[in-house]
């Protein structure tokens, strides 16, 4: 089933929340992390609840408001958000008090908005939203699972939904993760010419969107299709999925304008992905969207609203690499470490 | 659209047995499985007790054959899926759509305090395996792995109502059409993590807890897993085997209060079990048997309560919490719950709600002392409510 994205609300690495600067200004990083470009809370939170908020319910709660008002909907029909970590900054101070102080004297402040649905029930309580309100959790299918769910609830007449992708990076996450070796520079990455990435980049974002069957007030694009295939069994097999995708929606690979791809800077692991670019999506326009949001497991959320965008302005910022217009369809390839494969088809409206 | 959603196997393991029929049994002989904590290492032992599954992760591990590396939550998790599997008579040869979809609150969080033990003091240290299955999502994909269902798989986490979230997911999707076998239902295992949590909300009895008792003083953790294998009636059919029931409604909805506090009015809770008779296309007059949340804190009993008093007034079903037996197992409390109430319409048994001696003074109904047997159940309604203001109800039906 198809549905509008009649709105979006994003706070990430780029100047996201403001289209003007987005298309102005490319941040960059040259550490190995990107971080959120913050806005003022107090222009989305009232200044008492800001500070019991971590962090990460700031992010989110802020990118919800902002589709909300940027789709002129109170109140939606449902509310799903999506989190592979969950709210890990007060789950690591719970956590290391917890030790510190030997499981004595500890607050409850940090236990209680560890939860994963902690982003989720504030939006709720923000907009005394009584409806229908669920966190999905899955690695790097949270979001995909969520938009899936989203459609149900579309078709069940719930619409329109408040759905959001939203993982926060914190010093623990990033420092347990760079012993896994995952932003590990090696000569031969820093000997590769590459316009995109200078290596591998963690990442964090919180993208929220409002779906719905009727597309609204200048809606911003339609979610034509979106699949997921996991632990593909060869390079062939990848390919096959992606052209299964796009037969299945009707559609040639000519007809797919710009792609926006899964390649994360790592250059062993992004060797499929430029295989593919070689075959399958010889001659695309593409981008590899991890190269300005960073890495991280619901960054599709931050991909969906970058093709929404381009479709809806039908225009690109001056680093972007050349589109030919209109940009009529969009497909989003994303994979993490080659086992969770995620395709949406994105179409003007 | 309304396809029907059939119960055809289920899988359980908590304080009060490992298995359908272990926890039958204990249900029926009244017998509560919280106790003195044995296995967790936490400086609360001798103070909280706890509804602790009676085996270690050596035992759990050689139940499974899985590694006793992994979490704790996932070898509880694998026991009960592996037995929901066996108990629908599932082949291997199955090829219609299939779907894993579970619900944890802090995934391997177990091994992550190990870690972080360590890791807190020197950030070089600490063994990184004890780290990778963190995630909740992880430690699905260990069970999904574990039983053999990869097409769909996905993992809820709404806190204290995750696994009823889980198991109206996938019958969502079964009803669309999307599936034709959803494994449904969580796991949780205890940690410090989440008893120290509790602790500093102060909502921790330190007796056996009192669920709907007017004297009552907090919950009681506990931990186990359960699951059901939800077919479609396409499904069915491949299983040659009788449906224990059906699920004939569901919702969620949101009390929209306060993060861990529930409305004095239980607004959420009444939206939640209003929505799921809507969904069934019953009346409150229809329902025999409330599988109640009633954790027997103050606040979630009286919201509950009065959720109930508003919704079932003046005709109240019989009810009660089995949380007095088992402890609250936080994100398998739905999949728990949901068994007991999918057993009380097979067996025709409605639970005591154990060790209630003064009934709340708030209302005019009060929960079962004594268990009824023989009884002709055909709907059961089961809630769950959770942090976040996330409230949940389930309905399964006679088939």
């Amino acid at each position: 089933m198809k549905v509008f994205i009649r709105s979006a609300g994003n706070i990430s690495p780029q100047h996201s929340l403001d289209k003007n600067a987005f298309f102005q200004q490319r941040a960059v990083t040259s550490l190995d992390y990107f971080n959120c470009i913050e806005p003022a809370y107090e222009e989305f939170i009232d200044s008492k609840m800001i500070r019991r908020m971590s962090r990460i319910v700031k992010m989110g709660v802020s990118a919800a408001i902002t589709c909300l008002q940027n789709g002129g909907v109170e109140n939606p029909g449902a509310i799903l958000t999506a989190t592979a970590y969950g709210c890990l900054e007060d789950s690591s101070a719970f956590l290391r008090r917890m030790i510190e102080f030997e499981e004595k004297m500890l607050s409850p402040t940090a236990f209680i908005q560890s939860t994963h649905n902690t982003v989720g029930a504030q939006i709720a309580l923000l907009l005394r939203c009584h409806n229908y309100n669920n966190t999905i959790v899955h690695r790097s299918y949270s979001f995909e699972n969520a938009l899936i769910e989203s459609i149900l609830l579309i078709s069940e007449g719930m619409s329109p939904v408040l759905v959001g992708a939203i993982d926060e990076l914190t010093s623990d996450r990033h420092a347990i993760l760079r012993r896994f070796g995952l932003y590990k520079q090696t000569n031969e990455s820093l000997k590769k010419e590459s316009v995109f990435f200078q290596g591998r980049k963690a990442g964090e974002g919180a993208a929220f969107f409002l779906l719905d069957k009727e597309p609204g007030k200048n809606p911003l694009a339609i979610l034509t299709a979106l699949q997921t295939f996991y632990h593909p069994e060869s390079p062939k097999a990848v390919e096959q999925s992606i052209q299964q995708f796009i037969q299945g929606i009707g559609l040639t690979m000519d007809q797919i304008d710009l792609v926006l791809s899964a390649q994360t800077g790592n250059i062993h692991e992004d060797m499929q992905e430029e295989q593919l670019l070689k075959t399958i999506f010889r001659g695309k326009s593409f981008f590899p969207f991890k190269s300005i949001c960073g890495d991280y497991p619901t960054a599709t959320g931050f991909a969906l609203w970058l093709a929404a965008l381009l479709i809806h302005e039908q225009l690109a910022p001056p680093w972007f690499p050349t589109l030919t217009y209109p940009v009529k369809n969009v497909l989003i390839h994303n994979h993490t470490a080659n086992t969770h494969h995620s395709l949406f088809l994105i179409s003007a409206c | 659209m309304n396809s029907p959603v059939f119960i055809a196997g289920m899988g359980i393991i908590t304080s009060i047995g490992k298995g359908l029929h272990e926890n039958l049994l204990s249900l029926e002989a009244e017998k509560s499985g919280i106790g003195e904590m044995e296995w967790l290492q936490s400086q609360h032992q001798p103070e909280l007790p706890v509804g602790e599954v009676k085996f270690s992760n050596q035992s759990l591990a050689a139940f499974s054959g899985l590694s006793v590396r992994l979490p704790r939550t996932a070898l509880l998790s694998a026991v009960a899926a592996r037995e929901a599997m066996q108990d629908a008579g599932w082949k291997k040869n199955i090829s219609l759509r299939s779907g894993f979809i579970s619900a944890n609150t802090v995934g391997g969080m177990d091994l992550t305090e190990n870690f972080f033990k360590v890791f807190s003091k020197e950030p070089s240290a600490g063994r990184l395996r004890d780290v990778i299955n963190h995630e909740c999502g992880a430690v699905t994909e260990l069970v999904a792995k574990y039983v053999d269902i990869e097409h769909f798989v996905s993992t809820v986490s709404t806190a204290c109502s995750s696994s009823a979230n889980s198991i109206f997911t996938g019958a969502r999707m079964i009803r669309a059409g999307l599936l034709d076998f959803a494994l449904v239902g969580g796991a949780d295992a205890l940690t410090r993590f989440t008893l120290n949590g509790f602790n500093t909300l102060m909502i921790l009895d330190k007796e056996l807890c009192r669920p709907f008792d007017e004297n009552r003083h907090g919950l009681n953790l506990g931990e186990g897993a359960a699951y059901l294998l939800l077919a479609s009636e396409k499904g069915l059919a491949q299983l040659n085997r009788e449906p224990y029931a059906r699920i004939s409604g569901y919702a969620n909805a949101n009390d929209a209060f306060h993060q861990t506090a529930s409305s004095p009015e239980g607004t959420g809770s009444y939206l939640a079990m209003k929505g799921a008779l809507d969904s069934a296309g019953l009346q409150p007059s229809d329902i025999d048997y409330i599988n109640l949340h009633g954790t027997g804190t103050q606040n979630n009993d009286i919201a509950e309560g009065t959720a109930i008093h508003l919704l079932f007034d003046p005709a109240y079903p019989n009810m009660s919490s089995t949380k007095a037996f088992t402890g609250h197992t936080l994100g398998a409390s739905g999949a728990v719950e949901a068994v007991f109430s999918v057993l009380s319409i097979q067996q025709g048994i409605i639970y005591p709600n154990l060790r209630l001696q003064t009934p709340m003074k708030e209302f005019p109904f009060q929960p079962l002392k004594i268990s009824l047997k023989n009884q002709r159940i055909r709907n059961v309604l089961s809630n769950s409510f959770g942090f976040g203001g996330n409230c949940s109800s389930l309905i399964f039906s006679a088939t």
